[in-house]
């Protein structure tokens, strides 16, 4: 099992297509079945069915494991397992659990194979099958990929379902009726006679019982919870200022952190000079950290002072210091050499390309940061037998491994607590708050301390989304888009991420044109190459990872074509769409946005659509061209995750997502000058503000054979639906994020 | 320099320079009031002072000297909430939830002055506070439900 563990973790990946495929491991380890962490130190009396649910004499108890960042998973997990618990949403706690290989995530192995998603061929379902068996045998505990709603789905209304079994049976005992009598309703089981019985009250005589395992689940028909508007768990303490997020965590006698690191991300600190922090009011302890140094104070804005009043010498980036370096090596990289992949190649592209191609052009997509709201921050005390970390992870069993490593404790001797996160992107995937924390409290042992990163720290130190570029060609005839030829040029953000994860990921990265090979398009001719640019500055997954690069190449490339051919933008798409499930969210999202209404001057339309985590979503996108600049009037966004299972907090994902996506197409990239990051604060990488926002008119479609994740898919199409309206509205094809290098926005 | 907050006065003897963020959250331990970007650009550390919305951490402590401040655990509490708080459990319209508290004393203090606000009176009152998750279509429904409520209406 030892060697096995070290072979698998070596060649586990997320967010990249590269797997060693074909990795032989027992059957026996895929199939065994994963211990309860719940039932370690069971108090008497208290029982647990799994690793979800534990009841005792004076609560129930739901685990919620998967890192709630606002995308609302704490609710809608633990509406799954109280769908067929028979729970009202105020009838449970919930926690989040420790991190546990049991609660290793079912869903990615999806998102990690070199298939379509529509592609259901024995050697994709096999493919899935193993990479699933992998996350397991690994306990791959990951919040990410949009995968929370098709992970928990089926295995919570289980375990929900089985504890619910196991009651009747508790009940049975205790009153002598067969269980086929029985029924349950809202907490309780009922006696024939109408009598109920609290499942408070039947924990101990369960506990005692084996978990009767039910996998019979109800008919959606028959779902109280899932699918209907739901309120969620957190709003009240969320719309109160009484939800506590890692940040706002108080311990008796609690010390604050604050870090001063080199700006040049993973370049060191040569010398440093404290004198004059070391004098500041409340500083307790200068320490060093990697690259960097840490101030230990009584508060945390005399952290942050006087971690700013150090005078640091830094060594220099290990990356090109200026930008225009970063772009050159983007623009070198189409080459034979460079060449990861070729991901789609229909028909013969070269036979059948013009001697001058329709349209020749070339798009660029900049980095972008991730800066949640609420800071980078971790509480630590580090002990002699222990380590308490309190932090909001998406990969808890990562993260203590990472703690572990610098305390020198077993992992499992680190207790990481999960926290709520106020928002992540993807930013809660990386270390660095962790590492430094545990570089902090190594050196304080037995003292609470509260790190915070400064937001400037934290622009310094993000590593961003992945900086590409790529080059189209096509051909059109007869009013038809006939060649479509897409090069996409990225560096390898899972290559990057899986440095810092200490998991190198081999063979090609899917993420470099995801969102544009897998265009659902029967283009006749149709060819998307990856090229692999060298490593530059550090980057890694961003909401919605490739797609929000290559699924702007790739749709503004269509639409370039389409328009070249003459034909309209929406009913060229939906002519080329061989996908029945994507063609009804085009053909949807023409009527809701009223595609066919006139359109007075100055105005503009546009339609993109771009599947990523298996789901189509189309938008369009409506705006004025106004003196002051582009307005954003209105958006309409179609998509198909198969089912809703949480219809307020679907639509609000929809909307949050469009706003990403098009805040940060209107006005966000980071720079490099001298190594570090331009900007440094929400002043320059503001995104959308409130008075851009347009309307936003959302609405599902439950066509699909699967059921996905909403969290990442509306923000790819986004962008290049900006574009193409822009275009439209002012005849200016703009080709690079962000827009407002080249047109005002209001 | 003594503070009021949420009716509570509190004698505190910190830096003059302290922003009042700070002195409210590792003095007097009221987490609600969140550090967001420190330079006024996210508006998530929103409070009142004597009524009217500031960013706190533009606030030195000592300009806070003998004033009352009210923050968003002082506006209205989960048992006793303000009309404001009431129309954003309605919208749902928090996600993360961390800009939210700010923008809650944005809109309520806002709202004092213009009960009956236009679509530009609420995106000149709002454009100042940042939402990383983009909450903000819910967020105008909410203003405009609350404003319904504070005018009695609904
Ligand atoms: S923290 Fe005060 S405005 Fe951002
Ligand atoms: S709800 Fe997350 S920043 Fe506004």
């Amino acid at each position: 099992m030892g060697r096995l563990k070290t072979i698998t973790r070596r060649t586990f990946l997320v967010g990249s297509s590269a797997f060693a495929g074909g990795v032989a491991f027992g059957t026996f380890l895929a199939n065994k079945e994963l211990e309860n962490p719940l039932a370690q130190n069971l108090k008497a009396g208290a029982a647990t069915f799994n690793p979800w649910v534990l009841i005792d004499e004076q609560a129930i108890t739901l685990i919620v494991p998967h890192m709630d960042m606002g995308q609302g998973v704490a609710s809608v997990q633990a509406a799954m397992i109280a769908e067929e618990l028979d729970l009202e949403m105020d009838q449970f706690k919930i926690s989040f659990g420790v991190p546990d290989a049991a609660y290793y995530n079912t869903a990615l192995a999806a998102e990690a194979v070199p298939f379509r998603a529509t592609d259901t061929s024995l050697t994709a379902e096999t493919m899935r099958g193993l990479v699933g068996s992998l996350m397991k045998i690994m306990g791959a505990q990951v919040t990410g990929g949009s995968t929370t709603v098709p992970d928990g789905l089926n295995k919570l209304r289980v375990a929900g379902a089985t504890a619910r079994e196991t009651l009747k049976l508790a009940a049975s005992v205790q009153s002598g009726v067969p269980v086929e009598a029985l029924t349950t309703v809202s907490a309780a089981v009922v006696l024939p006679d109408g009598q109920r019985l609290p499942y408070t009250a039947l924990a101990n005589t369960a506990a005692q019982l084996k978990p009767v395992h039910h996998d019979t689940l109800r008919d959606p028909s028959q779902w109280r919870l899932l699918g209907q508007p739901m309120q969620r768990l957190d709003v009240v303490a969320k719309s109160t200022g009484t939800l506590d997020y890692g940040i706002d965590l108080v311990f008796e006698d609690m010390l604050y952190a604050a870090v001063n690191i080199n700006p040049r991300k993973g370049a060191a600190l040569k010398a440093y000079d404290d004198t004059h922090a070391q004098s500041m009011r409340g500083v307790k302890q200068v320490l060093s950290v990697t690259n960097g140094v840490a101030v230990v104070a009584d508060n945390t804005w005399r952290a942050f002072k006087a971690a700013a009043a150090i005078n640091c010498e830094w060594a220099p980036a290990p990356y090109p210091a200026e930008q225009a370096d970063h772009w050159q090596a983007v623009a070198d990289s189409f080459t034979e050499e460079r060449l990861d992949k070729v991901w789609r190649d229909d028909g013969d592209v070269q036979a059948n390309m013009a001697a001058t191609p329709a349209v020749q052009t070339e798009y660029k997509a900049p980095y972008v940061a991730h800066q949640p709201l609420e800071p980078l921050n971790a509480v630590i005390r580090v002990g002699t037998e222990r380590v308490d970390i309190w932090v909001a992870h998406q990969l808890p069993r990562f993260a203590q491994q990472k703690v572990a490593a610098i305390t020198g404790h077993e992992a499992e001797h680190v207790y990481l607590h999960q926290q709520y996160a106020g928002g992540s992107f993807g930013h809660r995937l990386e270390f660095e708050n962790v590492i430094l924390a545990a570089e902090i409290g190594r050196q304080l042992p037995g003292e609470t301390i509260k790190l915070t990163f400064t937001r400037e720290q934290d622009f310094a130190q993000d590593f961003t989304r992945q900086i590409g570029m790529a080059r189209g060609t096509g051909a059109v005839a007869n009013g038809q888009v006939t060649v479509m030829d897409l090069q996409v040029a990225t560096v390898s953000s899972s290559t990057s991420q899986g440095k810092r994860m200490d998991t190198p990921m081999p063979g090609p990265d899917k993420q470099i044109t995801e969102g544009a090979w897998n265009l659902p398009y029967a283009i006749p001719h149709f060819k998307v190459a990856a090229y692999r640019v060298p490593e530059l500055a550090p980057t890694s997954s961003w909401r919605s990872v490739g797609a929000s690069t290559a699924g702007f190449f790739a749709d503004c490339l269509l639409d370039e074509l389409i328009h070249a051919a003459g034909a309209d933008p929406l009913a060229e798409r939906i002519r080329l769409c061989d996908e029945p499930v994507a063609k009804q969210v085009l053909i949807e999202a023409g009527r809701l946005s009223g595609w066919d209404q006139p359109l007075p001057p100055n105005r503009g339309r546009g339609i993109a659509l771009v599947e990523s985590f298996g789901v189509p979503v189309a938008e369009v996108v409506e705006v004025t061209n106004t003196e002051q600049g582009i307005r954003i009037d209105r958006v309409t966004v179609v998509a198909d995750v198969g089912q809703v299972i949480d219809p307020i907090n679907f639509d609000n994902l929809v909307k949050g997502g469009v706003v990403w996506g098009l805040g940060h197409a209107m006005n966000c990239q980071i720079t490099y000058a001298d190594g570090q990051a331009e900007q440094n604060n929400y002043h320059r990488h503001a995104g959308m503000r409130f008075h851009q926002c347009p309307d936003i008119v959302v609405k599902g479609l439950e066509n699909a054979r699967q059921i996905r994740g909403i969290g990442e898919p509306p923000v790819p199409p986004a962008a290049p639906a900006l574009a193409n309206a822009i275009f439209v509205a002012t005849g200016l094809r703009i080709r690079e994020m962000p827009f407002d290098q080249h047109i005002d926005f209001v | 320099m003594k503070l009021t907050v949420n009716g509570k006065s509190h004698d505190i003897e910190v830096e003059g320079d302290m922003p009042l963020l700070w002195v409210l959250r590792d003095e007097l331990q009221l987490m609600g009031t969140k550090y967001g970007c420190g330079i006024a650009q996210c508006g998530a550390c929103t409070v009142h002072l004597n009524g009217l919305a500031v960013r706190s951490c533009q606030v030195p402590a000592s300009a806070a000297d003998g004033m009352s401040i009210t923050t968003i655990e002082g506006l209205g509490q989960p048992e006793a909430l303000h009309a404001v708080q009431v129309a954003w459990i309605e919208h749902q319209v928090a996600q993360c939830g961390y800009c939210q508290g700010g923008q809650i004393m944005a809109a309520s203090s806002f709202l004092q002055f213009k009960p009956n606000p236009s679509d530009e009176d609420i995106d000149r009152a709002m454009s100042a506070n940042l939402c990383r998750c983009g909450t903000y279509p819910k967020i105008r429904e909410a203003v405009k439900t609350a404003a319904a409520k504070l005018r009695g209406e609904v």
